[in-house]
């Protein structure tokens, strides 16, 4: 990662002309141009330039863990909303344990939350899976809703913010990439000092020295 | 023939212009923009699902704008709800954006915008557009560039940039031509352009010069005030 400054641009502002580099997401190229098509901040990184957005909603990604609610039943699986401008699929087929299709509510039903993962990005609907270690329902503790553009963020290089939280909570936490975070932990009050941390993060994503701040905002509550 | 406008400005001095994002914390992206008294207020929702699904385009995203004047927002109490003007001037909003928006990039969905004109004092679709072109970029929505809108009058002979209410009533001589107009910010290609009163073709030629150049200064204030936000 380039340590140099990020400049905010705007959408078409031109970020360089010299030629060589690559449009990465949220650019475009025009000739030798790289112009910005989302307003967020230029990151050029060896020779690939682009824009790391500053808002807007969750597009799902193959391999993203995330957190869904459950909407509708239908006769081969569950549709989710994940907090993006579609509804996930969550077949049967992808369910790790056996299934008796005359009663499907008895494993997930409206209104449940389940942690999945995305498996599938297709131009008609987006599908997820509930195989493997950590997926599958939420019985219990609290969800908040942070907006997806700073999960980054919350979880911080490596986990590092995160995991700061976690150890000082003693929550276990969960950032899905769609900006769900599910917190659990010993008692209600260590969840909401967890979920004020995290909403702290989001505020003042731009602070330098953020760990420092969320250390020592833990340390008082 | 006018030797000076009401206000005191020059022929090709726009009113004060004011821009800020974010003035609506529960949308996706939101903006003010003003011209002088004339005030926008634009916020965005989406993209997100659109319903009912026989609006949904499988080949791109629809973007639906709401323009409407608040009733306090005129001298004489405008009722409440769209009327025949506000139901046109969301359709050219829409045509005026559509241009720069990445719409491809979200089949099935719809971006709503919403402007609400809080202060009404001519002018107010252009400050609408610049709003809602602010508000979508706040909203983090892929865009090809934004766009900047400013309107040219004709009051009796004289071309004058960015018309206020008084002008726009001026009735001696050859009255008050109005024509609003949007350029995509870079390329300065036409995306709205309306007329409202009489004008030659060469003067039509001029106007638009005139608000090309105007333009270019509306896109700066766009810009700054969408760098000021660190958020």
């Amino acid at each position: 990662m380039s340590e140099e400054k990020r400049k905010i641009v705007v959408p078409g502002e031109t970020i360089t002309t010299e030629p060589g580099y690559l449009p990465g997401e949220g650019t475009r190229k025009e000739g030798n141009a790289i112009i910005a098509t989302r307003f967020g901040l230029a990151d050029i990184n060896e020779k690939l330039v682009r824009v790391i957005p500053l808002s807007g909603v969750y597009m799902p990604r193959k391999g993203n863990t995330i957190i869904g609610k459950v909407i509708d039943i239908t006769f081969n699986g569950w549709l989710l909303d994940i907090n993006a401008p579609y509804l996930a699929f969550l077949p049967i087929s992808e369910c790790p344990f056996f299934i008796d299709k005359t009663d499907l509510t008895e494993y997930f039903d409206i209104g449940d939350m389940i942690i999945a993962k995305v498996a599938l990005v297709k131009h008609r609907g987006i599908d997820v899976t509930v195989k493997g270690r950590g997926l599958g329902k939420i019985k219990d503790g609290l969800i908040i809703i942070i907006n997806p553009s700073k999960v980054p963020r919350v979880i911080g290089k490596g986990g590092s913010m995160v995991n700061l939280i976690k150890n000082e909570t003693e929550c276990n936490i969960i950032v899905g990439q769609n900006g769900v975070v599910w917190i659990k932990g010993k008692s209600i009050e260590s969840e909401l000092l967890a979920a004020k941390a995290i909403r702290l993060v989001t505020e003042k994503s731009f602070i330098e020295g953020l760990t420092e701040m969320v250390q020592e905002f833990l340390n008082k509550g | 023939m006018v030797y000076k406008r009401v206000d005191g400005r020059a022929f090709d001095e726009m009113r004060e212009i004011k821009a800020e994002v974010g003035v609506v914390p529960r949308a996706f992206g939101s903006a003010r923009f003003s011209f002088g008294s004339t005030t926008a207020i634009a916020a965005v929702y989406g993209p997100r699902q659109l319903h009912p699904q026989h609006l949904q385009d499988p080949q791109k995203a629809l973007l639906r704008c709401y323009y409407d004047l608040a009733s306090f927002s005129v001298a004489e109490r405008k009722k409440p709800g769209p009327t025949r003007r506000s139901y046109e001037i969301s359709k050219v909003t829409e045509w005026a954006l559509a241009p720069v928006v990445m719409l491809e990039n979200f089949p099935n969905a719809v971006i709503d915008v919403f402007i609400i004109i809080t202060q009404a004092d001519a002018s107010t679709r252009c400050a609408g557009i610049n709003a809602a072109a602010l508000a979508l970029a706040h909203a983090g929505v892929p865009m090809k560039e934004l766009v900047s809108s400013v309107s040219v009058g004709k009051i009796d002979k004289q071309l004058v940039v960015d018309v206020c209410k008084e002008e726009e009533s001026y009735e001696e001589g050859e009255g008050a031509t109005d024509i609003p107009m949007a350029f995509l910010s870079e390329s300065g290609k036409i995306s709205l352009l309306q007329l409202d009163g009489k004008i030659s073709p060469e003067e039509l030629k001029k106007a638009i010069a005139l608000g090309k150049k105007a333009a270019k200064k509306v896109y700066q204030e766009q810009i700054k005030a969408l760098k000021k936000v660190k958020e």
